[in-house]
């Protein structure tokens, strides 16, 4: 049992994590470029025509993945900030950092698609409802942490301020996820949930679900790259890193 | 391990404090996050009299009706949740979505004469995503199903 936990403990050293981080986003990367292809294709081609909607709702299979991502990743990176606090691991800082931007992308994506689709289906590019609203305010915590990590010259100072606005966002999750359910809202509700399955045809949730891991794949191939680029740059004045041969040559 | 434990408690209390207040606000912010009121809230007198407000439902069908007046198209219809139903009076181009039978929001306020004359209408889609032929299917069945309870007959 010891061992195990040493193990683990093991790969929060930046200097192990480096290479392996490398490996990993790799494979992600292989793997997005995969599973976006056929998800696009079957987006575009595979994908029957809605009943009501027409064509215009084949921007689903892009909204729904990234805002189910806008919020997983939000997730993930409160508990590396929660980890980074109680553990005092650099690098889980420099994972949440690294996860930052990929998830303000994808809180961006699903509201702009949705803001796309809004104006033919509903008739308005935006409306204060609980799911748009709440939705914003993910993006402003994306924003904000990042702002207020870079804003604070001492790096450790500012992922655990940074942290700290990670932590206390979190509720805002939970928020969006039932604000549907809560109130009335233009937004509808969800069509595909765990307790009542989905309400899509089998074809059309295959498709979301081959672009859901596409962008999962996505977020975790640029995480790596970019936090191989943050533990370069913290580390900078260390022997290992000196000796590595992308920075030696 | 002592320090690391009581960071990890204080945390975690502090998640929880947090989940409590936020808790509280939206239990005391209630129904006021609603986007709209339902025709039997309207009905309730929930919604405000004299203020804009969103009106929401599904709009009844053969309700709709359109009168040309000059270059205007005036469009009234009715919007029902099944309990209650508040009439809509309209001037202006009605979004893709819309139809009998199916959700709409409407903005605007309730004149004297109980009829809500709206400034705004937008379609509320539903969360059902399906091929035409699949909707076709569940109607013809829905519609069998109905035939088959109106004569009596029992069900195979």
């Amino acid at each position: 049992m010891s061992s195990r936990i040493l193990n683990w403990f093991k790969f929060a050293s930046p200097a192990t994590f480096y290479p392996l981080a490398g490996t990993i986003g790799r494979a992600a990367a292989a793997v997005a470029v995969v599973l976006l292809a056929v998800g696009l294709y079957m987006s575009f081609f595979v994908a029957p025509t809605d009943y009501k909607q027409g064509e215009g709702y084949r921007i689903i299979f892009v909204h729904v993945p990234a805002a189910w991502m806008s919020m997983f990743i939000y997730v993930v990176m409160a508990f590396w900030a929660a980890t980074g606090l109680v553990f005092r691991t650099r690098l889980s800082f420099m994972m949440a950092r690294a996860l930052a931007p990929t998830g303000a992308l994808m809180t961006f994506i699903a509201l702009w698609t949705g803001a796309f689709w809004g104006k033919p289906m509903w008739g308005a590019w935006w409306v204060w409802d609980a799911r748009l609203t709440s939705e914003l305010i993910l993006f402003f915590l994306y924003v904000g942490y990042i702002a207020l990590q870079g804003a604070i010259p001492d790096v450790r100072r500012g992922d655990r301020a940074g942290a700290i606005l990670l932590l206390v966002g979190v509720v805002n999750i939970p928020i969006i996820y039932f604000s549907v359910k809560w109130w009335n809202t233009l937004h509808q509700g969800a069509s595909v949930s765990i307790t009542k399955g989905s309400s899509m045809a089998a074809v059309m949730l295959e498709t979301m679900l081959i672009m859901t891991f596409a962008f999962w794949a996505y977020a975790i191939a640029v995480a790596m790259a970019r936090v191989r680029l943050i533990i370069l740059e913290r580390e900078r004045d260390t022997r290992w890193v000196s000796e590595l041969p992308e920075v030696a040559g | 391990m002592k320090p690391r434990r009581k960071r990890l408690s204080f945390i975690l209390l502090g998640m929880l404090l947090l989940f409590v207040a936020a808790w509280m606000v939206f239990r005391a912010l209630g129904n006021n996050l609603s986007y709209f009121f339902s025709p039997t809230e309207v009905a309730q007198g929930k919604a405000p009299a004299n203020h804009v407000f969103r009106l929401g439902g599904l709009v009844e069908k053969g309700s709709l009706k359109r009168a040309d007046r000059g270059n205007q198209v005036e469009v009234s219809f009715v919007v029902t949740d099944n309990q209650q139903s508040v009439p809509v009076r309209y001037n202006g181009i009605l979004p893709d979505l819309f139809a009998e039978g199916r959700g709409v929001i409407a903005q605007g306020h309730l004149g004297k004469d109980g009829v809500f004359v709206a400034d705004e209408v937008l379609a509320k889609h539903d969360e059902n995503y399906m091929p035409p032929e699949v909707a076709d299917a569940l109607k013809k069945a829905h519609k069998e199903g109905v035939a088959q309870m109106a004569t009596g007959a029992k069900r195979p």
